[in-house]
């Protein structure tokens, strides 16, 4: 059973009725041992860095998160649930799990007519190959509501990236964890074909 | 870059699809989830539905069109018309809208937007404003007058001012609609339109008057609007969402084309 995991009492059911739509079974929890025992899990995020950190250490999610990234389990994070798995986000100055090397910074932008959050739909350009990334085309667009982005330190673990005055990652991945920044639950026939890979991905990245 | 999104608002009154033409006049199209499942399909990047439906009982109602939509439809899409709390926005959320629109009631009470952003984020809060051109006057010194309950009621209140008063509150986006364009597929009101977003940094979705491809073309790049929604245009057949997209496309508007 797949988990999805819950923190700060945020709306994900949206995420949990995409998964549906491509036949993944997942149940939405906030209790480190079902995620413990999940044998995939999608990490979400909502609200801001500092107030997520604190709920997830208040509740064992991170431990149980380190256990079983260290275990191999598929791990999908989006949004803010990529986010948190890097180091440092400069939104609250706040330390976080640090599953993937780098930091997540705050959009500087000097064009007036560009906003933030960078929000609506962005073509991606992939980097690397990745198994999740597998059928994605050129000029292919997700749907993005951020105000950060992540800066992972190792080029390897950048899978895409897209522009917003400057080019910025947006999906990142270490070993048996994958993250967009972007997300897949709401962008259509390219994000449901994302879960769907990441439904049968066993965790490795080898062509 | 980021694609300049064209939105489909739904009215909905009593769970069914209606339009009305420069605010009166409504008349039931149709079923909305059928609507809203067809335009994804077709392309579209996202949906609005306006709950027009005049008694408080009929809620529920639009709870279950929403949680409906959010079964078949995996693109962001927002729903306004009668949010009076943050109590009606998280219900809201819960059934499964991405966004809330409010608009009279923030009118009535600013706070209801920094209320909702505290408690659903700043981007999933909508201000959406109903817009009536009028002579200038002191108090509505831009000449455009901000009116609600359906354009019945007119509040001596600059839309400007009240633009930018929504962002400060916290709204993520405006919605700027023209009554005087409304329903009549003349073309947007491009003027209005371009004078808020040069004035806030929040997006702006142009509505009302959309009857043409070169009519979303036109605000998107004359009235520097991020967004534009359309409806009669595509409620009655006369184009797809897909004519539309291709016909931006093609007049080199950033639109997104693969779906």
């Amino acid at each position: 059973m797949a988990v999805i995991v819950d923190y700060d009492a945020g709306n994900l059911r949206s995420v949990q009725r995409a998964c549906t739509e491509v036949g993944l079974a997942a149940t939405i929890s906030d209790d480190p041992k079902a995620i413990r025992h999940a044998d995939r899990i999608i990490f979400p995020g909502v609200g801001a860095a500092g107030s997520a950190m604190q709920s997830i250490r208040k509740s064992g999610v991170d431990v149980a998160l380190e256990h079983a990234f260290r275990s191999g389990v598929p791990i999908l994070g989006i949004c803010l649930g990529l986010q948190i798995s890097l180091e440092f986000s400069e939104e609250n100055d706040q330390t976080t799990l640090g599953f993937l090397p780098g930091k997540v910074c705050r959009f500087q932008l000097s064009n007036r007519d560009l906003k933030i959050p960078h929000m609506g739909w962005n073509e991606i350009e992939v980097q690397r190959w990745h198994p999740l990334l597998e059928g994605i085309n050129d000029g292919d667009e997700f749907y993005f509501v951020h105000s950060f982005f992540p800066e992972p330190e190792n080029p390897t673990t950048i899978f895409a990236s897209a522009q917003h005055e400057r080019e910025f990652c947006c999906a990142a991945g270490l070993d048996n964890f994958f993250g967009t920044q972007f997300h897949p639950e709401k962008s259509g026939r390219v994000g449901l074909g994302l879960l769907d890979r990441f439904r049968n991905w066993d965790g490795r990245i080898a062509e | 870059m980021l694609s300049k999104r064209v939105i489909a608002c739904l009215d909905v009154r009593d769970g069914k699809l209606a339009k009305s033409i420069r605010f009166v006049d409504t008349k039931d199209i149709g079923d909305p989830i059928e609507k809203a499942r067809e335009y994804y399909l077709d392309g579209l990047d996202e949906l609005v539905f306006y709950d027009i439906t005049a008694s408080s009982e009929a809620r529920s109602i639009m709870l279950n069109v929403v949680e409906s939509v959010a079964e078949q439809i995996f693109n962001p899409f927002s729903v306004g018309g009668g949010i009076r709390s943050v109590r009606d926005a998280t219900d809201l959320r819960m059934a499964g809208a991405e966004k809330i629109n409010v608009n009279s009631a923030a009118v009535l009470r600013p706070e209801l937007i920094s209320e909702c952003a505290a408690a659903i984020g700043s981007q999933n809060v909508v201000l959406s404003m109903d817009v009536r051109r009028v002579g200038k006057t002191a108090e509505v010194p831009s000449g455009y007058e901000i009116v609600i309950n359906g354009g019945r009621r007119p509040m001596g209140m600059d839309a400007l001012a009240w633009a930018k008063q929504g962002e400060t509150l916290g709204a993520g986006e405006l919605v700027v609609n023209s009554i005087d364009a409304d329903g009549t597929r003349d073309g947007y009101e491009i003027a209005l339109t371009r004078s808020v977003a040069e004035r806030v940094r929040i997006p702006v979705i142009a509505s009302g008057g959309a009857g043409t491809p070169g009519h979303l073309h036109e605000v998107l790049t004359t009235g520097k609007a991020d967004a534009a929604l359309i409806a009669s245009m595509v409620h009655y057949g006369e184009y797809t969402v897909s004519e539309v997209k291709t016909s931006l496309h093609e007049l080199g508007v950033k639109v997104r084309m693969s779906w």
